[in-house]
């Protein structure tokens, strides 16, 4: 297996270069010795809060929570607002897409880095109390993070009167009980209040109206994670990061059945291929690629074809698929579309907050006709009302964007591999069923399906 | 049942009580920490009684039926008595792909019980999570507080042994 090695340097991996082989967690005296916290410094002693907006908006920071929004226009939107004494800063930890895990990688090796993000977010965006929002599932992320925040109070860079700035600085580690509907924006802030996660309508946006009615700023870990390193080195430095126009880097992988399963933070604009090739180490043996989603359970399904693309927001979406979290799954030629898609329909089904109708009532009915065209006894128009069902659940049509996440692996997968939806409908009529059970791949099925679907179409 | 009974006398300890009014104070509204306070009840009963949820919505100044519209939402807080030991196997995409289905028949098999269920001697309950964040590991599965990866149908056996 020929695995690219990466050589980590602080010019080129802002958010990884810290890390030690041993896998083990970077706490504050080695984060320090390193220069960790010199950007916290800078900002506090030197730049004006809407400086650092400034220097965020032109670094061409944009989310990293998937919707990749700008940073720095997000934050801008903030500042306009002083006439409330309290305003937030709402980290977003509450990570939950299937298929991503690299906020966790991030808290769980180098927390302080994410500290720190927050600590200068809150100097820029005049907020004096931040809460991370973590997920109730990643105890260990918990265990970490709690021991960072009592180092970073001991070093005095948490608390009052913060490197004699005369500014008090408190951040508060809540962590969730479950409902992946809390990493929605507005749905977080409900969650935090204690109530139903539902998301909120927009406008208001919570830079106006957010926690407890005072203006917010959302931001994801990763995002946050991201700003000491555009402080301390510059924007022109972050920019050069990148291969594409989105600056900086990501960090990006492949799971599924690839060699080496892994995220890695690697440039804008590398491309898919190398990434599952040179990192991932490319299919098991004996396996092919089918299709892959570049980034977590609702984005659209790409095929081989398409893995030459770039990854940035831009060409993903150009592809016809999101970049979302750009942590992608790799689906091999054994798998069942029907059966994979059916196991993300029942995901986003089970996870629904059930607050608008064709959410609530749409996804269970999806959920359903899979499950009978994955025995081989869908009905005619199955496909038709699958079809339909994605439509109705589309942008627009629903509250969040829960529902048209939900739909867009549905529909891309009906989009490329209908054949294999086609054969939940007709199989049992047009070939033996005991036949399939023999068969190793679910190609041969559809080989098989073809030629008896040309067959009978000569005789209809 | 039994249970339920002997809840009848439920009070908060004065350990729980010191907990939640801590809770309180990192927030500007005592109904947010309605989560961490039921959370903090069921990490030392299992589970939240409905007496729990009067108690604890006292304490916290809120109506009981706000409590329970939080406490019913949420995945991870429980309404029902589970067992000692509680099996959440991650069952999203990619574990799918690794086989999660196999794994799930085999405890459900082995425990004499299905998704959401708990074992008679009240020394399991199985349930489903979604992505715990662990692909690159995939299968994996989530035993109280521990997380095991890259699971087979051997090892999952072998895991449950540790847990009495
Ligand atoms: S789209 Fe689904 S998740 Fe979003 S508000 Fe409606 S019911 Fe809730
Ligand atoms: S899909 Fe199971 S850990 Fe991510």
């Amino acid at each position: 297996m020929s695995v690219k090695k990466i050589l980590l340097t602080s010019e080129t991996h802002p958010l990884t270069w810290w890390l030690n082989d041993n896998k083990g967690v970077i706490w504050i005296e080695e984060y320090k010795k390193k220069g960790g916290y010199l950007a916290f410094k800078k900002a506090i002693e030197t730049i004006e809060p809407s400086k650092i907006i400034d220097i965020i908006k032109c670094s061409g920071l944009k989310g990293r929570g998937g919707a990749g929004f700008s940073t720095g226009v997000k934050w801008s939107l903030m500042s306009q607002n002083n006439s409330s004494s309290m305003r937030y800063l709402l980290c977003n930890a509450d990570e939950m897409e299937p298929g991503t895990y690299k906020d966790k990688f991030l808290i769980e090796r180098i927390p302080h880095q994410l500290l720190e993000g927050i600590l200068i977010s809150s100097l820029a965006l005049r907020v004096r109390k931040s809460y991370i929002f973590l997920r109730y599932e990643y105890v260990n992320a918990e265990r970490i993070l709690i021991r960072a925040i009592n180092e970073a109070k001991k070093h005095g860079y948490i608390g009052n009167n913060v490197l004699r700035s005369g500014l008090d600085f408190e951040i508060i580690l809540h962590s969730g009980a479950g409902r992946y509907i809390c990493g929605e924006e507005t749905a977080l802030i409900n969650s935090l209040e204690g109530k139903r996660a539902n998301p909120r309508f927009k406008p208001p946006f919570p830079a106006l109206v957010g926690v407890w009615g005072k203006p917010t700023c959302v931001n994801n870990v990763e995002t946050l994670s991201n700003v000491p390193s555009i402080i301390l080195h510059g924007v022109e430095w972050y920019k050069s990061l990148s291969k594409s126009v989105d600056s900086g880097t990501k960090i990006m992988g492949f799971s599924g059945k690839v060699k080496n399963p892994g995220l890695w933070e690697l440039p804008f604009g590398t491309t898919a291929r190398e990434i599952l090739e040179d990192y991932a180490g490319g299919m098991h043996d004996g396996l092919t690629l089918k299709a892959w989603q570049p980034g977590g359970a609702s984005t659209d399904f790409l095929t081989s074809e398409h893995i030459d693309v770039p990854m940035d927001f831009f060409s993903v979406q150009n592809a016809g698929s999101r970049l979302g979290t750009a942590l992608a799954m790799a689906i091999d030629n054994n798998a069942n579309m029907v059966s994979l898609v059916r196991n993300i329909e029942e995901f986003f089904s089970r996870e629904s907050c059930g607050w608008c109708t064709p959410c609530r009532d749409g996804l269970p009915w999806i959920v359903s006709i899979l499950r009978s065209l994955e025995r081989k006894q869908g009905r005619k128009h199955d496909i038709e009302t699958l079809e339909q069902l994605c439509h109705q659940l589309g942008p627009g049509k629903t509250f969040c964007a829960h529902a048209p996440g939900a739909v867009a692996p549905l529909k891309s997968a009906i989009k490329y591999f209908r054949m294999e939806f086609e054969c939940g409908v007709e199989l049992s009529s047009v070939i033996d069923v005991k036949l399939i059970e023999n068969v190793s791949s679910y190609n041969e099925i559809l080989d098989k399906v073809e030629y008896d679907n040309k067959f009978k179409s000569k005789y209809d | 049942m039994l249970k339920e009974k002997f809840h009848n006398i439920f009070m908060l300890s004065n350990e729980e009580k010191k907990a939640i009014l801590k809770e309180k104070n990192n927030y500007e509204d005592s109904r947010a920490s309605s989560i961490e306070a039921l959370k903090i009840v069921q990490k030392n009963r299992g589970w939240v009684s409905k007496q729990a949820i009067y108690a604890i919505s006292k304490i916290l100044e809120m109506s009981a039926s706000d409590l329970e519209e939080v406490a019913t939402f949420y995945s991870q807080i429980f309404r029902r008595p589970v067992g000692r030991n509680v099996i959440r196997y991650c069952d999203s995409v990619v574990c799918y792909m690794h086989g999660c289905e196999n794994i799930r028949a085999c405890l459900e098999n082995k425990l004499n019980i299905v998704i959401g269920e708990t074992t008679r001697d009240f020394r399991f309950t199985l349930l489903p999570i979604c992505c715990l964040g662990n692909c690159d590991k995939a299968p994996t599965l989530m035993i109280n507080d521990n997380i095991y990866s890259r699971l087979t149908l051997k090892t999952v056996v072998e895991l449950l042994e540790l847990y009495q």
